[in-house]
């Protein structure tokens, strides 16, 4: 219970942390919308893209949407504030809290993407809510899997560059999984849930393992 | 002499997997042909592979429960072993499936998830350079390490089973069920596993040593 009180503590500080300084919060909206255009431009004088390739871009956006949008959210904590954390709460409730505000706000900014590449590049999508699911999960999963990552990362020298490089690997199972789901969604085809739940079952396996390896980063 | 018995059996063992495998009887199986030895070779150092990943992840944990320099160079030593037996384990395959399927290299799933294993530990690499602190390094790359080995395992092991996949021993099927009937293949098989994992382990201990040493080393110039 206690555990559960400081997570919602810790994630009011982010969302109002993110709320005062909205300057975080409108970069990375820009840079959905200047990705999207970009692609928009980019592929524009070969008509309607194919299906598996508006797939396969969608999913690249969303994923270097995520990794931008996650990567700050250890960066940005200063060693003080870090220190004072410890005081207050306990590790397991403070990566906790990070993934679940790196969720809601990759579940924002995904569906924000989402729809803006829908306008932009058009609409193949047969079967609208499950696409919708997909997409949801898929925050989900790159939050989960990432947020460690940049706890990780925030610890070493040259972080920018390292933040993609251990958190590809990492991803790729759950990119695959979200891809091959996605496919079906926009089929309108096979409608077999397996792929969604390997998707939630890995989610919980990072979830799990970053809730166990958390407090030995954290000391350092 | 009683100490090191363990590489003379590595050296005998390997000298009988390359004679038999190269000289023995195989069975005559289309597509397949001569290139069924391959199974001497590639398949052991993934086994070895994993085996020693495995023990890397142990060294890990072992660290985070009780912290020394021992286990930390241990560990490093071990997924260095593990990168370059995967690195084997991909030219050999590649060169197998360039005689079977006709290319060498397919976007296959567990093709892929091979080499997404070899960029987690490479980028396990890299991480452990980028940091200068001995003890924090040890440490943040301890995590990863584990964090990196959960990851990696539903890549290797249960993803491709759960997809169709041209490599043998996918499609639900475990193994290699196909070859398990001979029992002359069996024969240089097994001893094959535990000769290339044995070798692992002794060029693992002597770059442990060699570090050990340089530690030494290290430690008396500054005294």
């Amino acid at each position: 219970m206690q555990l559960l009180r400081e997570i919602w503590y810790l994630m009011q500080k982010d969302f109002r942390l993110e709320w005062r300084q909205r300057s975080a919060l409108n970069g990375m909206l820009l840079y959905v919308g200047s990705t999207v255009y970009v692609c928009y431009l980019s592929f524009v004088r070969g008509g309607q893209l194919p299906a598996p390739a508006w797939n396969a871009l969608l999913w690249i956006i969303l994923l270097f949407t995520a990794i931008n949008a996650v990567a700050k959210s250890f960066l940005q904590e200063s060693r003080g504030r870090l220190l004072y954390y410890y005081t207050l709460a306990r590790p397991e409730a403070v990566i906790l809290a990070k993934i679940a505000y790196n969720t809601l706000l990759l579940l924002g900014l995904g569906l924000a993407a989402f729809g803006a590449y829908a306008v932009v590049l058009g609409n193949p999508v047969q079967d609208l809510p499950r696409f919708t699911l997909v997409v949801a999960l898929g925050a989900v999963g790159f939050a989960t899997a990432l947020t460690m990552i940049s706890g990780i990362a925030a610890k070493a020298a040259n972080s920018n560059t390292l933040m993609p490089v251990l958190g590809f690997p990492v991803v790729i199972p759950i990119l695959l999984q979200l891809i091959k789901a996605a496919k079906n969604a926009l089929d309108g085809l096979d409608a077999s849930p397996q792929p969604l739940y390997m998707l939630l079952g890995l989610s919980l396996l990072v979830v799990a393992v970053s809730y166990l390896l958390y407090p030995f980063l954290w000391r350092t | 002499m009683s100490k090191n018995w363990w590489k003379v059996l590595t050296v005998v063992l390997l000298v009988y997997t390359v004679v038999m495998g190269l000289l023995g009887q195989a069975p005559r199986l289309a597509i397949l042909n001569e290139t069924i030895r391959n199974l001497y070779f590639h398949v052991p150092m993934w086994f070895g592979m994993t085996i020693i990943l495995f023990a890397s992840v142990v060294y890990s944990v072992r660290y985070l429960r009780k912290p020394s320099d021992r286990l930390d160079v241990l560990a490093h030593q071990t997924a260095q072993t593990g990168v370059i037996m995967a690195v084997l384990g991909l030219a050999t395959g590649s060169i197998w499936a360039r005689f079977t399927w006709g290319t060498w290299w397919t976007a296959d799933p567990r093709l892929n998830g091979a080499a997404v294993a070899v960029l987690i530990y490479g980028a396990y690499l890299v991480l452990r350079s980028s940091i200068t602190d001995e003890q924090q390094r040890a440490r943040i790359s301890a995590v990863y390490n584990i964090f990196a080995f959960c990851a990696a395992i539903p890549l290797l092991f249960i993803l491709p089973r759960l997809t169709d996949s041209l490599h043998p021993g996918a499609g639900g099927n475990p193994g290699f069920s196909k070859y398990d009937l001979d029992n002359n293949m069996r024969l240089v098989f097994y001893p094959a596993v535990i000769g290339w994992t044995l070798l692992g382990v002794w060029i693992t201990n002597v770059s442990a040593r060699l570090t050990f040493v340089k530690h030494k080393l290290y430690e008396k110039q500054l005294a």
